[in-house]
């Protein structure tokens, strides 16, 4: 990798690594200074790497500057090291034989202590989801910024917000207990939900970050997974639903980054290997008596990994969507369902069922009448094809659109 | 909105008034298919609840029989709570459910405030 690349993706991946560990060494409170030192440490690599070039282990480099600005650190703020926990102050007090412990057992166990500390319930979850893309991911700023399509001091004071918040509701980071683990998971799973969306549906060109947004959030899925305690049916239902979606990712769009519907993607493009993990962690999801949103979305996404149209397949769609909603109502999954039941039933059916929703206000509503009134009454699904392109916002939608509208009038 | 109860009747000992087994199976999926619908409109008041089909019935002799009962000729199967704007409403969703198909009926009854 050419160092353009190279540096912004390891300082993302141990920023968040090296932060965790010190902010459980520190505690929440202290976590400022936990980010000047990392922030410090890639300050002194930029330096040093554009003069001396990239050394050989990059990641070491940055270790044992890290350590050393840390021992520094305690060394010179005897304040400081009053105000933390008897016991470090006791490892401190002998800075010459403190030693950050930057093990990949301690970097593990530190990132799973912090998700259960960001994800706390007592938080926003708007200000959990742009903690953990800080916290937990290593995002910057601008990045984050980027992905909302909003600007950087907007982000800015909406993390500071967050990390205050943080500090009011958080004494001690601390690795879960089976209590908090229990109490917190639906919470975790939530964020790294909602993470993962922010990539796989946000509406940002940049793919990159797209992609690297998912990236993390199965990250952080897998650190669960990892983890006996936290490894639970709910969070490889959750696994196994990101590999499914992220195995469409090349398929979505187009060059020009236009959105390609699932009918017509090419299947070539479908990443088997995420497909097959999928499976795997959909097999995991399946002990105990458990049936979470995820284990059904999973379902769902399983059976669209099927191209091919069979009676079989949108039955089961159809049944689980029937039960999506059932647990939890959302406008989205009501459309799809009804998608689903014209598949196996016939549009005529499927219309009934649709015009029951009135959700007159989302454009998906009018898109699937659109959909299912051509070949029944064309003049009808153009009326509301042009409806949802008064909704539209974003151009890939309006360009989809105008393609049904150019279809039927053509 | 208001809240409405939907109870589903159907006589289950009368022997010739029984589903074939294929009749039942379909009787799954149109129930799903029921619910489903409802939800998708986003009208089920409470979560689903299932509920025992034996059961017991205590006599005016506080006598307790077990079920099937065959001194009740229609027992429950079943009951759901759904948001509906008004009566009409509420017998709409009642209209299409599948228990009908089996012969049964459906209770509809609307909530009330302990002051109204």
């Amino acid at each position: 990798m050419e160092q353009q690349e190279l540096i912004p993706h390891l300082f993302r991946s141990e920023y968040q690594k090296i932060v965790s560990v010190l902010c459980r060494l520190f505690g929440i409170a202290h976590m400022e200074i936990a980010e000047d030192i990392v922030s410090d440490t890639f300050l002194a690599a930029t330096e040093t790497w554009s003069t001396k070039g990239i050394p050989e282990n990059p990641t070491a480099w940055l270790y044992t500057v890290a350590k050393n600005k840390t021992k520094n650190y305690l060394k010179r703020d005897n304040l400081f090291q009053q105000k933390l926990s008897p016991e470090i102050q006791y490892h401190a007090a002998k800075t010459e034989e403190f030693e950050l412990d930057l093990s990949v057992k301690n970097i593990g166990d530190s990132q799973l202590a912090m998700i259960f500390t960001v994800c706390n319930p007592k938080i926003s979850t708007e200000s959990q989801v742009a903690l953990a893309l800080n916290l937990l991911c290593g995002f910057g700023i601008q990045e984050i910024a980027d992905a909302y399509l909003t600007n950087k001091e907007v982000v800015y004071k909406r993390l500071q917000r967050a990390k205050e918040k943080l500090k009011e509701v958080n004494v001690r980071i601390e690795q879960p207990g089976f209590a908090e683990i229990s109490e917190r998971m639906e919470t975790v799973l939530t964020t790294l939900y909602l993470l993962f969306s922010e990539g796989y549906y946000s509406t940002t060109q940049n793919v990159t970050l797209r992609r690297d947004f998912c990236a993390e959030a199965m990250r952080l899925a897998y650190l669960l997974t990892d983890q006996e305690r936290t490894n639970l049916p709910e969070v490889n239902a959750l696994l196994s639903l990101m590999c499914f979606h992220v195995s469409r990712f090349d398929a979505r769009a187009n060059q020009d980054g236009e959105t390609i519907l699932y009918h017509d993607q090419d299947e070539s493009l479908w990443n088997q290997e995420l497909i097959d993990q999928g499976k795997y962690y959909l097999g995991l999801s399946a002990n105990g008596n458990l049936l979470t949103k995820y284990h059904l979305e999973a379902g769902i996404a399983y059976w669209h990994t099927h191209k091919e149209d069979t009676q079989e397949k949108w039955l089961q769609i159809l049944q689980l969507y029937n039960n999506l909603l059932i647990i939890e109502y959302s406008p989205i999954v009501a459309l799809n369902r009804t998608f689903a039941l014209g598949k196996v039933y016939g549009k005529a059916a499927a219309i009934v069922e649709a015009e029951k929703l009135k959700l007159t206000g989302n454009l998906f509503y009018y898109s699937l009448l659109g959909n299912l009134y051509t070949n029944i009454d064309n003049a009808v699904a153009l009326q509301h094809y042009r409806q949802a392109l008064l909704l539209a916002n974003s151009n890939a939608d309006k360009a989809t659109i105008t393609r049904h509208i150019q279809h039927l009038t053509a | 909105m208001n809240d409405f109860l939907l109870i589903f009747r159907r006589d289950f000992t009368n022997k010739d008034a029984q589903p074939s087994p294929e009749e039942l199976q379909n009787s799954i999926k149109a129930w799903q298919n029921w619910f489903g619908g409802i939800a998708a409109q986003n009208k089920l008041a409470r979560p689903l609840q299932r509920w025992d089909i034996a059961g017991k019935v205590v006599k005016a002799d506080k006598h307790v029989i077990n079920g099937p009962f065959v001194e009740i000729k229609e027992s429950i199967g079943g009951l759901i709570i759904v948001k509906a704007e008004n009566y009409e409403e509420a017998v709409e969703i009642a209209q299409s459910c599948p228990i009908l198909e089996l012969g049964g009926t459906v209770e509809v009854r609307m909530a009330s405030d302990p002051e109204g």
